[in-house]
């Protein structure tokens, strides 16, 4: 037996109870977790959507359109929220998008009105960007202003935005499609420009030739 | 049990305040500043440290004669990340909101040289028992000296203690001590206080 034996038996032995242990509390908090993600998501519509009393999941699949979420089934990104409110009345979607940050994927939660045509709220969901710098995408009050109204308009034919949603550098902002970036932060503002204009791109046509089933599916 | 109470509440005891390993030892220097911005930060912080210290300490011992020197290194740091990514996922399950507040700093636990610099220098070559009281003491010394800076930063840059005003509302709150500066400068402060305290007592002796 040569002397490496102590070594692999030492290592090996030591990965396997980790794997165990860390197995185990995965499956333990499993279900706590997901609950926990569901209610801040549910808690994230009712903020990027001012005024929303209540909320319901619908999937989207071509050509159909939209048709309600069965419940149960798992929120993927084929998923949106219609929100209405307290008269009943729909307000808008809250769609979930994602991108590549700095440091791992940016998970954003924002609201698109149809009938204006603009992203009414945005809440970062999930980043792991850098503390002190990019991190400011989900703090800097500032930042967080450009999507109280940030122009999503579609062109003439309905099929793509008029004007694709810009990070530019902080204090530049001229246009009402483009988003005031952060300052020392230029990776993480651009990741959340780029993810919003790929989704809104996508979502805003579906969005508008689909809205009456959003608005009726009550 | 081989060891009497005294030796294991001086294991306890030195990390609280002889060794506190922020404000004697200058370790742990990169989540001291960075989580400080808040009292409850800094408590959630200073927890999840200790139950990861306490816990590697016990097992680095436990596995102390079974682990040969030249791989020590890579089996202590992995049993500190299995812990680690356990206290991320109990976090998350508990309080997601705290999780998004400590952000990537919980997975960082695994680099706070604290925890690896007590596996290595104290139980690795110590019985278990002794190991978690030292564990246990510089984790809760670690949680003080976070709540220290916490605080102070907190009632400084916000007017708030966990979240609850404790200063009349014409004061304005000096936002620097929020912002990573304000965590040099009130670190400094502490410093300068242990060590002018040791100053005094080694005039004394």
């Amino acid at each position: 037996m040569s002397s490496a034996w102590p070594l692999y038996r030492a290592m090996v032995g030591v990965g396997l109870l980790c794997g165990g242990l860390i197995v185990t509390v995965f499956e333990l908090t499993k279900p706590v977790i997901a609950r926990n993600q569901a209610e801040a998501l549910q808690a994230a519509v009712f903020q990027v959507l001012p005024g929303v009393a209540s909320s319901r999941a619908f999937r989207y699949a071509d050509p159909d359109g939209f048709r309600p979420l069965e419940p149960g089934a798992p929120a993927d990104e084929t998923v949106v929220h219609a929100g209405y409110d307290a008269s009943g009345a729909f307000v808008g979607v809250a769609v979930e998008a994602s991108g590549m940050g700095y440091q791992d994927v940016i998970r954003l939660l924002y609201g698109y009105s149809p009938v204006q045509q603009r992203i009414v709220g945005l809440r970062v969901l999930e980043s792991k960007e850098t503390p002190g710098l990019g991190d400011k995408i989900q703090s800097d009050a500032a930042f967080a202003e450009n999507f109280d109204s940030l122009d999503a308009q579609l062109d003439a034919a309905s099929a793509a935005l008029a004007h694709s949603i810009v990070a530019v550098k902080h204090g530049a902002k001229t246009q009402p499609w483009q988003i005031d970036g952060i300052t020392g932060a230029t990776i993480s503002s651009n990741a959340v420009a780029n993810a919003l204009n790929r989704s809104v791109s996508a979502w805003a046509p579906r969005i508008q030739a689909h809205a009456a089933q959003l608005q009726e599916a009550r | 049990m081989p060891y009497a109470a005294p030796a294991s509440a001086d294991e306890l005891v030195k990390g609280l305040w002889r060794e506190n390993p922020v404000f004697v030892q200058v370790l742990g220097m990169c989540p001291t500043l960075a989580v400080s911005n808040t009292a409850l930060n800094a408590l959630a912080m200073g927890l999840a440290t200790t139950f990861v210290l306490v816990l590697s300490n016990a097992v680095v011992s436990l596995i102390r004669n079974f682990v040969p020197k030249q791989v020590r290194i890579t089996t202590f740091i992995l049993v500190i990340a299995t812990f680690v990514t356990c206290v991320d996922y109990v976090i998350q399950a508990l309080r997601l909101d705290l999780h998004r507040a400590l952000g990537a700093f919980i997975s960082l636990i695994v680099v706070n040289c604290i925890i690896l610099g007590r596996a290595e220098s104290f139980a690795s070559k110590n019985p278990v028992v002794p190991a978690v009281f030292d564990g246990l003491g510089m984790g809760l010394g670690f949680t003080f000296a976070l709540l220290c800076l916490g605080s102070l930063r907190e009632v400084l840059g916000a007017g708030r203690l966990f979240g609850v005003a404790v200063l009349p509302a014409a004061f304005e709150p000096w936002v620097v001590m929020a912002l990573p500066s304000g965590g040099f400068f009130t670190l400094a402060l502490w410093l300068l206080l242990f060590s002018a305290l040791k100053r005094r007592r080694e005039a004394a002796a």
